[in-house]
Parts: structure tokens; C-alpha cells; sequence
């Protein structure tokens, strides 16, 4: 029964780390940029909960609707302040213009809210499951993490093969010149993708800090660094090798967490990484890419 | 030909001899008591960051290749270095002799290990070789980080748990505990022990890149394939331009180690957020130039530090500085501008030469 807990609570971790890398593999594969500060946007939709609900005492809901408005709001400035203007630049300037990003926000958050850690009041209402006998228990957060994982899912997949903007993604993602040459606003399309990505940051901001209930300045670089580790896992730029990839890795770090060591957790998630890329060099789901000469 | 080789040498010189100025010129200051401790306790770092950088550059400048794993390389050769300085401390009494030892042996294991990692990750590219280099960097961290060796009259113990399932015999020590990592490595760090090894390292890099193999390397990082098709053996020089900058990460990291009483692989010592910071160094001063990563290396080490009296700002700006900094180099449209300014500056001269 332990094993099945565990087993249960690594989904749910796993389902977060899929939400936050659908963001990445998004701007990835459209964008074709790594960006190092989207975990520093789940830790603004926390704080953003966070000041709504705990310092304000607004209702939950109301905290996470501020916080997709907030983060949606901060990714598309992002885009238009920081990344648009090197939209033709080499990826490395992209890259370390992100990481510049990701220190502000860091230190934006550190100077507003201090280092110390917040306890963070969880914003799922649901009651937990007590299954067989009481000797299984699924608390609320874990169900309501699976459940918004699999509805965000089934809802990007229907957006981006059912809309106009979606296809326009896809697009994009294919051949930015030609879908240019097709009448596509490529900025346009690119600032959409942000803000998607940031909005999904921002639910899962509140899905992590409702797990784990400790907010401060850097909560969001960790889970950031392993989506992405997911993302690319999955094949960067797939979605459903974005939810495989954060499922297996949220599973595989919960069980070896309880079974193997704590501190050696983190080693093997990234050891599984560079065994799967040895096998499969784009990712379990990616596009292999033929070189040409 | 010729010109060009001279060229290359007059560049080089230029690149020691900033080095040995400023070496001499805060010997000079310090001489006259006009290096605040602040400053004193920044030199070592300084020259760290400048190896640090200088390495990278040769992995992400001259080979080509991303790498995100820079500080797991500096932490190998830190552990190493410290864990041989501790160990020979009754059979080697003179400092001197165990720090030159322990610097050979934390380069050559941070090689080594520069190799291993090397032989698979260098079969990935761009973004998946930095994700992978992350990762490993990361790896290394966090196994040092749960490993126990200790020492008692029957040799060594080992152990992945705690100091007491090491076994010790009564009198025996434990040279490493885990995640409180090395202690009472002696400071034998000095600021012109930094400058010799940051010189050390110019000389091979600069060396390197103006060899046949640097020459190599460099077509490896402007067209693989072409590269391959005149018969560069691709692995071989990876390799080798990958395992050179480990072995140099390495040394920087016994110096490193030298410069503490208490080593330990926390993540603001060796984490990825460390490969990051040197990234950004070699960026800054320009990818493939080595005289500018000496220089960002060091002006940026600094400048957090001069700015501590601004306190909680100072990061901000930094962050701040960073990505106008980025903006301005490398957006296109910045560019244009800075070509736009460049050309009425040279218009006005050349018209005030001709009235």
C-alpha cells in the first residue's frame, strides 16, 4: 500500500512538473529558445497567490485568477522587453539574456518579500480520499493536481489543433519564414505562446506551493530546471512528450526518494535524463532531426 | 602569414602582460597599504573566476559547445585537491609541496572525469548537450554530497550513509562528511599563487588555439561535417578541448579549495546557478576571446562586491546590468544603431582631416 502512496504522490508531483513543462516546450518549439526564467514565473504566481489570499484574505479563487492575470501579463512583457529585440540573435545571448531575467525576478521577489520562507496557505478545498480501509489516503492537492493536469492537456491538444492561432503555432514552429510568407504574425504567435506558457506557470505556482507548502525567492528554480529536464526528457517541443516526461520524472524522484535515498534523488532524475538521451538523443517522443549537408 | 602570426603573438603578449600588470599593480598598492580587506579577500576569487572563465571559453568559444556543467568539473578537482592535502598531512608536512600536489591531482581527476563524461555527452548537441552537461554538473554535486571516507590504521573506509557506518577504529578520521564535505584544508591560497596559475592556464589555452589541434577544433565549431569530410577526427578533438577545460576547471577548484577552511558541495558553491555565472563571464567578454574573459571575469566578480553598499540593490542592478548588456551587444537592431553612430563619428573625422 506504501508503494501505491507513493506511487500516487509521484504522479501528482510528476503532473506539476508536466504543467510547468508544457510552458517550456512550447517556447521552445516555437520560440526555439531556452527560457531559464520560467521558473521564477511559477514563483511570482505563488507570491501573487500568496498576497491575495494570505495577506488580503480574498478567496482562493480570486488569488488564482490574479495570479494567471499577473504571470500572464509578466510573460508577454517579458517577451516584448527581453527577447523580442534578439529574436535574430544567437541562441547563447538569448539564453543569457533568460538567465538575466530569472536573476531579476529572483531578486525583485527577494527585495519585496525577503528571503525568509512564506508559509503558504493551500488553495484546494477538496477533501482527501481515505481508500481500503483508511490504509490508503490521497489528499486533496493530489487529486486536484492529476485532474488540472489532465484538463490543461486536453485542452491545449483541442486548442492548438482546433484553432486558427493553434495551427498559426504549429506553424511557426515548423518554418517561422514560411509562415511569415502565409500571412502569420510571427510576434504576434510568439507572444501567445507566452502567454500560455505563463498562465500554466502560474496554476502551476498554485498546484506547487499548495503541495509544498514553503514559498520563497528561489522555489521556482528547482521545479523549473527539473520540467525542463522533463521537457526535453519527452522530446522538447512535443506536448504529449512534455506529460509523459514530467510523469515519469515526478515518479521516478518520488520512489527513489522513499525508497532509495532523499539525497540522491535528484542524481538519479538526472541520470535517467542522460541515459535516455544516450538511447534516444531528441527525447522518448521528439522529431529526429536530419542534418544536411 | 607571418603577419598574422605576429599579430597573434603581439595579442597574446598583451593578454600576460595585463595579467602580470595587475598582479603588479596590487602588489604595489598593497605594498602601501591601500587594499582595503575587502578588496585582500576578493584576489583570490578574482583569479578562480578568471581560470574558471578562461576554461569555459575553450569548451563554449573554441569548440562550440554549450556546457552547463563548468562548476560539477571545479567541484571534482576541489574534492580531490582538498581530500589529498588532508590525507598527506603526516607523510608531507611542508604546505607548499602538498598544495602543488594536490593541484596536479585535482586537474588530472577533473581530466579524467572530463573525459568520461565526455565520451557520451559529446554525441549530443546544442541545447541537449547543455541540458546534459547541467545534469551531470548537478550529479557530481550530489553524490559528493552523501559520500563518507574515512581513515584509521587498516587504510581507508567508505561509506554512502553516515560517518558511524564507516567502521572507524578508535583514532581513526573522517577526512570526509558528506554534505559538511572537507575541513581544515589549510589556506595556502595566495593572490600570486591565483595570478601564476590564471598565467598558467593563458599560456595553454592561447597555445592550444593557435596550434594545428586548436585549428582543428575551431573547424569542428564552424562546420562538423566539413570538418570531417578533410578527415578531422571529431571525437578525438572534442575530447580533448572538453577534457583540457575540465582539467583547468579542476585546478581552479583545488585553488578554491585552498581558499576555505570548510569545503562543502552546497549548491551555492557548485551548483548549476555557479556554470551559469561562468557562462555568463565568457559570454560578456565575448565567445572565443580569451583576453575578454579574463577581463568580464573579473570586473564582474567584483562588481557585486563594490556595490555590497547598496545592499539588497545590488543584485538587482547586476541582473539589470546584464540584460542591457545583452540587448545592446547582440540585438540586430542595436547593432545597426551602434553602426549608424560609428559612421557619422568616422565621417566628422575624416572631414576634419581633409579641412
Amino acid at each position: 500500500m506504501s508503494f501505491l502512496s507513493y506511487l500516487i504522490s509521484g504522479i501528482s508531483l510528476g503532473s506539476i512538473y508536466a504543467i510547468i513543462a508544457l510552458g517550456y516546450t512550447m517556447v521552445y518549439g516555437i520560440a526555439r529558445m531556452l527560457n531559464f526564467a520560467h521558473g521564477d514565473i511559477i514563483m511570482v504566481g505563488g507570491f501573487a497567490i500568496f498576497t491575495m489570499v494570505s495577506t488580503l484574505g480574498m478567496a482562493p479563487m480570486v488569488g488564482i485568477v490574479t495570479a494567471v492575470a499577473v504571470c500572464t501579463l509578466l510573460g508577454v512583457t517579458i517577451e516584448f522587453v527581453a527577447y523580442r529585440p534578439l529574436r535574430d540573435a544567437s541562441s547563447l545571448a538569448v539564453l543569457i539574456t533568460a538567465i538575466g531575467v530569472s536573476y531579476l525576478l529572483q531578486n525583485l521577489a527577494l527585495l519585496i518579500f525577503g528571503s525568509n520562507a512564506r508559509q503558504f496557505t493551500s488553495v484546494v478545498t477538496v477533501p482527501g480520499l481515505k481508500l481500503a480501509g483508511g490504509r490508503l489516503s490521497i489528499s486533496g492537492e493530489t487529486i486536484v493536481t492529476i485532474i488540472v493536469c489532465i484538463v490543461i492537456m486536453a485542452a491545449l491538444t483541442t486548442f492548438i489543433n482546433k484553432t486558427r492561432i493553434g495551427q498559426a503555432m504549429l506553424a511557426v514552429s515548423e518554418d517561422r519564414g514560411a509562415a511569415a510568407l502565409m500571412g502569420i504574425n510571427v510576434n504576434r504567435t510568439i507572444a501567445i505562446t507566452f502567454a500560455i506558457g505563463s498562465a500554466l506557470a502560474a496554476v502551476a505556482g498554485a498546484l506547487l506551493c499548495s503541495t509544498y507548502p514553503s514559498l520563497t525567492p528561489y522555489t521556482g528554480s528547482m521545479p523549473g530546471i527539473k520540467a525542463f529536464v522533463a521537457a526535453v526528457f519527452g522530446g522538447i517541443g512535443s506536448i504529449p512528450g512534455a506529460l509523459l516526461g514530467g510523469i515519469i520524472l515526478g515518479v521516478v524522484e518520488n520512489l527513489s526518494k522513499a525508497y532509495i535515498s532523499s539525497q540522491l534523488s535528484d542524481a538519479i532524475v538526472f541520470s535517467l535524463l542522460i541515459v535516455i538521451l544516450l538511447v534516444r538523443p531528441t527525447g522518448i517522443l521528439g522529431k529526429k532531426i536530419n542534418e544536411k549537408v | 602569414m607571418k603577419a598574422k602570426k605576429n599579430k597573434i603573438l603581439i595579442q597574446n603578449g598583451i593578454t600576460y602582460a595585463m595579467v602580470i600588470a595587475f598582479w603588479a599593480v596590487v602588489q604595489i598598492l598593497s605594498a602601501g597599504g591601500h587594499v582595503s580587506s575587502l578588496m585582500r579577500g576578493l584576489l583570490v576569487p578574482l583569479c578562480i573566476y578568471a581560470i574558471l572563465a578562461v576554461s569555459l571559453n575553450l569548451t563554449v568559444g573554441i569548440l562550440g559547445e554549450l556546457s552547463l556543467g563548468h562548476a560539477g568539473f571545479m567541484c571534482v578537482g576541489a574534492f580531490t585537491g582538498a581530500f589529498i592535502t588532508r590525507c598527506m598531512e603526516s607523510a608531507v608536512p611542508s604546505v607548499g609541496v602538498r598544495f602543488f600536489i594536490a593541484l596536479l591531482a585535482g586537474s588530472a581527476a577533473a581530466g579524467v572525469f572530463g573525459i568520461l563524461i565526455g565520451i557520451p555527452v559529446l554525441r549530443l548537441k546544442g541545447d541537449y548537450l547543455a541540458i546534459v552537461t547541467l545534469a551531470f554538473g548537478e550529479i557530481i554535486k550530489n553524490l559528493i554530497n552523501v559520500m563518507f571516507i574515512g581513515r584509521d590504521s587498516k587504510g581507508f573506509h567508505f561509506s554512502i550513509k553516515d560517518t558511524l557506518s564507516l567502521g572507524l577504529e578508535e583514532g581513526g578520521e573522517v577526512i570526509v562528511k558528506g554534505a559538511q564535505g572537507i575541513t581544515g584544508t589549510p589556506r595556502a591560497a595566495t593572490f600570486t599563487i591565483g595570478i601564476i596559475l590564471l598565467l598558467l592556464t593563458l599560456v595553454i589555452v592561447l597555445n592550444l588555439i593557435n596550434s594545428r589541434t586548436g585549428r582543428a577544433i575551431m573547424a569542428i565549431r564552424d562546420n562538423r561535417i566539413a570538418a570531417e569530410s578533410i578527415g578531422i577526427n571529431i571525437t578525438k578533438y572534442k575530447l580533448m578541448a572538453f577534457s583540457i577545460s575540465a582539467a583547468l576547471a579542476g585546478m581552479a577548484g583545488v585553488l578554491y579549495a585552498h581558499s576555505l577552511a570548510t569545503l562543502a558541495a552546497t549548491s551555492a558553491n557548485f551548483g548549476y546557478n555557479k556554470s551559469i555565472m561562468i557562462l555568463v563571464f565568457v559570454v560578456l567578454g565575448g565567445l572565443g576571446n580569451i583576453q575578454g574573459s579574463v577581463i568580464a571575469a573579473i570586473i564582474l566578480t567584483a562588481l557585486p562586491e563594490l556595490l555590497r553598499g547598496l545592499n539588497d540593490y545590488r543584485m538587482l542592478i547586476y541582473a539589470i546590468v546584464l540584460i542591457a548588456m545583452m540587448l545592446f551587444n547582440s540585438s540586430p537592431k542595436a547593432i545597426e544603431l551602434r553602426e549608424v553612430v560609428m559612421d557619422k563619428f568616422r565621417h566628422k573625422k575624416s572631414a576634419a582631416k581633409e579641412a
